[in-house]
């Protein structure tokens, strides 16, 4: 059984512990600015929201690279940048209907969850199981991943 | 089943590897039309700048990857299509057969209409080859007039200006990627390649250009001459489907496709540059000659050409430019829609910008300089028609919380 | 390591920013935020300079942890001459802000002279630059963060910024960083006011701001810690469940809730306003005030309140900024907005919060100045003409249009913002003023809790909880019961909870982590993080210098053994009900043996012989 994060809001307090772990996990500094997972802040609405890619069957990212920077991961199902191959083009940031891949300057390259290699590191930071990494068939990315089937852009897939 | 494509780039690379998982049986055939191996001309700025050899510009890396998928790769360029007899002609006596054609041949430099276009020395920047030559003659001091300021004119020029090239940029009209950009983006865009010592002339078309001892000479509408090592024409780019002529095949600005990506001839399809299909916001046919649409729709394209229906829910205008290290986007209606309504955010000193547009509470469009984190959240909001409610007016007052209003508009999530 | 070493230095007065190295020196004694900038405050300033001269200094400072994955570590301190006391002022807050200026590559700014027009600081990495701020100037904290995060286009900046309380040197105006997160006490944000300095943004994206000593040793320490709060009750149910406001109903039943100006000591309206209260459902709109708990950065605590206001409540309509969420109150604040004035309405209370994070002034100062002043009302000594309205004790009304009045500097609310002690010398009664070195008390009565009292007379910084927590020991029982009219023991071990007080402070850690960590949880974390020899004996050492170096600036700064005192009500006028009926503080007998414990003179002068073990 594949595994995939599940993300449940109401149980966030903000703290990015978790931003920190993914920060450290990839580029052995703290700093939230490199971390893979966002906690956005609704400040209005007293809420929190961690937010990462979902490893979406449609690959946007992935079919868009022009240099097949992206790859599969076979066991954890997670699209993975090789960073070496990753010209730092861009269009995978565009392409990505959520938002979730990013560019980062200071390498020239693009980023996104890669799933820690089946092991994420957020998820063992959270202290409140606001991110945890279950079985995929119950998690809430389901809910996430009907939304991208409601947009227009859907493709069908192989 | 015979599928044949013609062409290699990114639309032609995913039809066929799509082909293959969707029809395990069938036998695939791509054109290459360049000599060379599929590759990006989206990674050509990138070799320019030598962060990559040749080879990291080739759509896909492994060695054998065409021959592990049974994907025959011909080099040669289509000439012209028989859709009677369902064969493509490779020139004299060279023909092949199909059973589904993909026409996936991309897009080619405008030819600018200009006395001495064809001198040596006068370029584009468009294919490997292009990269080679200028590769060859780009040394520090090297004088290069470049014609157009879009996106191909821009994209290269931190790879020349790396080169330590003196760099002189022509604009025919008053500023650059006007394609892309609204005047004050593109306003940023040139104040910042002019900081970093690019000349930039607008309202500039030469008037023709001479060869004087070795050297071109760019003349000018004010009666100058510019002299030059190479002289860089990138006025923009027109799709190749000259060898469709007589085919039957309707044309308009391309290639005419249907929401299965099928041209007015049964079994002939075609997908990415050279396709005319509809814009998901306007609902017109129209070319649109980005990298992400291309691999859409050679991806619809080829689950139809292998029997399974899928329907191209139209594409979107959309784009992501470096200039100088300097990252711009643009989506869908950035130049705003009548009746529409948008915001604005500018930092001048700091280089960004950020500009939505809305058509009623739904995002129709957008233009970012300096601004790039989650910035695809913007394609999922106008791509899918997400009515934005509350945030709408909250982003109208703070642009900068598309992030927010994605989360909130399209997940409910807050 | 963990500190980054880079200190920036702000000149307001000519507009320049410099680097320059972190005196390592001073950080192997002070380690860090309260203790390293206080030794950076007294090498570089006159402790007698006027809190609001050019010549005073204000420092935004982060300690070794703050920024890192250690459960809480994400504190920033202001340090500078305080306005309100004379005194040393260090202030203490969390949220985001200090984090992230430690990854800008900054362990401290250091601010200089006065700015002749409103400028704010935007930090971005290694770049500084002073940018103008007149459109701010007469802004909200609230407007102006987010003006200042969309005219840069970046939600990920962090601001710290003043509001009009700021502006308008209201003597205890806070510095808010996080829209709900503040510098709170001593006034440090009407230095900043008073240096034309309206906020601090930072943008922090290093990848090599700092490093750890010991990666692996500090993942093991830190987990451990995490570990220790999920499992103590205090940190891992209390706190979360109902913030700090799980208190209010304990320190009421205790007999040692100060009301209505501590005349009294309990408050018949402590259920309406105490953490249970946030929880329950209104009547009028069926909601409760309190939406969820947040953190701030790096807390696994989580003790924060977020409330949303019943949108009918009368202080509110036709005001939509207010019916959004935004940070609740907190024990603290809601007796000084309630208890302090016997006001038990939650929403006025939670309304009167907002007002003091969006215009940045301190809720316990403000609320134990109405209080005094409902007092003097109460007595005659203040009218309804003076006022404008009136205001007996009680008086939701008068309570929330002193906090609108405070906010905006109008009217009345330029007496308030002065202050209780200066209220109340007005109006001749500077007894009533319920303050030490004119800081207003906290939410605890000194006469309930004894070691308390010794506690808000020893304050470097005037009255204050957060110096030496004396309820741990007389009301959690941690580290061990004391009961609460005992006077045995309870100097010694004031001391070692200032110590103590005066590491965790210096750390970037928060100091709720010791209702569950002790020293022996802290000292591994900070070990593996900095470099150097981190023993507990050598962090209690540092400890103890910074209380003495403090201690030693407000003696330069002109005060004496003779302010260590409580007002004469807390001396003289017995506890009129409860567990504590009877009480007086016996401050008396506890300051000799606390001045004894502490290596002073009888007249509270640290001896030659205490300098010279310190190094002070």
């Amino acid at each position: 059984m594949q595994k995939s994060l599940h993300i449940d809001p109401n149980k966030c307090t903000g703290c990015l512990q978790c931003e920190m772990a993914c920060a450290w996990e990839n580029y052995r500094t703290f700093t939230i600015a490199k971390s893979r997972i966002k906690v956005f802040s609704f400040h209005h609405e007293g809420r929190f929201v961690p937010y990462t890619c979902t490893q979406c069957d449609e690959a946007w990212c992935m079919t868009a690279c022009p240099v097949d920077a992206i790859q599969l991961d076979p066991v954890t199902g997670a699209k993975i940048v090789l960073e070496p191959t990753c010209v730092g083009c861009k269009v995978c940031t565009i392409a990505c209907p959520f938002g979730t891949i990013n560019y980062v300057a200071q390498t020239g390259k693009v980023q996104k969850c890669d799933l820690c290699d089946g092991a994420p590191a957020c998820a063992k930071a959270c202290p409140t199981a606001a991110i945890t990494y279950v079985d995929a068939d119950w998690t809430g990315l389901d809910k996430m991943r009907q939304w991208a089937g409601k947009t227009d852009t859907n493709p069908a897939t192989v | 089943m015979r599928h044949l494509i013609i062409g290699s780039g990114p639309a032609g690379v995913i039809a066929a590897e799509t082909l293959r998982k969707a029809d395990p049986a069938a036998e695939i055939t791509m054109l290459c039309g360049e000599g060379e191996p599929p590759y990006s001309r989206m990674a050509i700025p990138y070799l320019l700048r030598g962060n990559i050899e040749e080879a990291g510009t080739h759509l896909r890396k492994g060695a054998d990857h065409y021959q592990r998928l049974r994907i025959e790769l011909v080099q040669a360029r289509a000439q012209s299509v028989d859709t009677a007899s369902r064969t493509v002609s490779l020139g004299p006596g060279k023909s092949l057969p199909y059973d589904r054609l993909l026409i996936a041949t991309g897009s080619r430099p405008s030819l600018e209409r200009l006395p001495g276009i064809d001198l040596p020395g006068v370029r584009s920047c468009w294919t490997l080859d292009d990269a080679r030559a200028i590769l060859a003659k780009a040394r520090p001091g090297t004088r290069i007039v470049q014609m157009g300021a879009g996106f191909v004119g821009c994209i290269i020029m931190e790879g020349l200006l790396s080169r330590g090239v003196d760099l002189t940029i022509l604009v025919r009209s008053g500023y650059m990627v006007r394609r892309m950009m609204n005047p004050t983006a593109s306003g940023l865009l040139r104040r910042w390649c002019e900081a970093k010592g690019v000349k930039i002339l607008t309202h500039t078309q030469p008037q023709g250009i001479t060869l004087e001892g070795g050297v071109l000479q760019v003349a000018l509408p004010d009666g100058r001459t510019l002299p030059a090592d190479i002289y860089l024409s990138a006025v923009g780019v027109d799709p190749n489907l000259e060898f469709l002529a007589g085919s039957g095949i309707e044309l308009g600005q391309g290639v005419l496709v249907d929401a299965a990506m099928q041209s007015s001839m049964p079994g002939v399809y075609a997908a990415g540059d050279v396709a005319e299909a509809t814009d998901c916001l306007t609902g017109k046919r129209q070319l649109n000659a980005i990298q992400p649409n291309a691999v859409d729709q050679g991806r619809i394209a080829a689950l139809n050409m292998a029997g399974r229906p899928a329907r191209f829910k139209g594409s979107l205008v959309f784009n992501v430019l470096t200039t100088l290290g300097l990252v711009s986007s643009s989506f869908g209606e950035w130049q705003g829609i009548p009746g529409g309504e948008s915001t604005e955010l500018l930092d001048e000193a700091r280089y960004r910008y950020l500009n939505l547009q809305f058509d009623g509470d739904r995002l129709v469009g957008a233009n970012s300089v300096g601004f790039s984190d989650h910035v695809g959240a913007l394609r999922g909001l106008i791509e899918g028609r997400v009515r934005l409610g509350v945030w709408k007016q909250r982003l109208m007052e703070d642009p900068t919380q598309i992030m927010q209003a994605f989360l909130a508009a399209a997940y409910s999530v807050a | 390591m963990a500190w980054t070493k880079n200190v920036l230095r702000v000149n307001l007065e000519t507009g320049s920013c410099t680097t320059e190295p972190l005196n390592m020196e001073w950080a192997q004694d002070y380690l860090g935020q309260r203790g390293l900038a206080t030794k950076y405050l007294v090498s570089e300033t006159d402790p007698k300079v006027d809190p609001f001269s050019p010549k005073n200094k204000m420092i935004f400072v982060t300690g070794p942890l703050t920024g890192t994955m250690a459960a809480t570590g994400g504190r920033y301190s202001v340090v500078t001459k305080g306005p309100l006391t004379g005194a040393i002022a260090c202030s203490n807050s969390g949220g985001y802000f200090g984090a992230e200026l430690k990854f800008a590559g900054w362990d401290m700014v250091i601010f200089e002279g006065a700015s002749a027009k409103p400028v704010y600081l935007l930090i971005t990495d290694g770049k500084a630059e002073l940018l103008d701020a007149s459109h701010l100037w007469g802004k909200t904290v609230w407007e102006t963060e987010a003006t200042i995060k969309k005219y840069h286009q970046d939600p990920q900046i962090r601001v710290a910024a003043i509001g009009r309380a700021g502006e308008n040197r209201v003597l205890y105006a806070a510095i808010v960083n996080d829209l709900h997160r503040a510098a709170g006490r001593s006034g440090v944000g009407a230095v900043m006011g008073s240096k034309n300095l309206k906020a601090v943004a930072v943008r922090g994206t290093r990848t090599d701001a700092y490093h750890l000593a010991d990666p692996e040793a500090f993942f093991a320490a830190t987990e451990a810690g995490k570990k220790v709060l999920a499992a103590n009750g205090v940190t891992g149910q209390g706190l979360p469940t109902y913030g700090t406001q799980v208190l209010m109903n304990v320190i009421n039943e205790l007999g040692a809730l100060p009301t209505r100006n501590h005349r009294d000591i309990q408050f018949e309206g402590a259920m309406a306003i105490g953490g249970e209260a946030m929880h329950e459902k209104r009547p009028t709109d069926g909601k409760a005030n309190l939406i969820t708990n947040g953190a701030c950065f790096g807390c696994t605590i989580a003790c924060g309140r977020i409330s949303r206001m019943d949108p009918g409540h009368f202080s509110i309509k036709d005001k939509p900024q207010y019916k959004g969420a935004s940070g609740g109150v907190e024990y603290e604040a809601a007796w000084a907005l309630g208890a302090a004035n016997g006001v038990s309405d939650l929403e006025a209370l939670t309304y009167a919060n907002f007002l003091c994070n969006e215009d940045g002034f301190d809720p316990i100062s403000f609320g134990a100045t109405v209080g005094a002043a409902m007092e003097l009302y109460e007595l005659g000594l203040l009218t309804k003409e003076e006022i404008g309205f009136e205001l007996p004790f009680g008086s939701t009304e008068g309570m929330v249009r002193l906090a609108e009045l405070t906010a905006v500097g109008e009217g009345f609310g330029k007496v308030i913002g002065l202050g209780s002690k200066r209220l109340c010398t007005k109006y001749g009664r500077p007894d009533l003023s319920m303050t030490v070195k004119s800081q207003e008390f906290p939410a605890y009565d000194g006469r309930g809790l004894q070691g308390m009292g010794l506690a808000y007379a020893t304050s470097n910084r005037g009255a204050c909880h957060l110096r030496g927590y004396m309820v741990s020991p007389e009301v959690l029982g941690i580290p061990m019961k004391m009961e609460p009219q005992a006077t045995e023991g309870k100097p010694a071990m004031l001391k070692a909870f200032q110590d103590l007080t005066a590491v965790v402070d210096s750390s970037g850690l928060c100091l709720f982590t010791t209702f569950a960590w002790g020293l022996s949880d802290i000292q591994p974390q900070i070990q593996a993080a900095c470099e150097g020899d981190w023993s507990e004996e050598r962090l209690l050492l540092v400890g103890e210098r910074i209380w003495n170096m403090e201690r030693e600036y407000n003696l330069g700064a002109g005060l004496t053994g003779k302010d260590d005192n409580l007002p004469p009500r807390l001396m003289k006028e017995p506890a009129k009900t409860g567990p504590q009926k009877g009480a007086v503080s016996k401050l008396d007998i506890m300051l000799p043996e606390y001045y004894q414990v502490r290596g002073w003179t009888p007249e509270g002068v640290p001896t030659a012989e205490t300098r010279m073990r310190l190094g002070v």
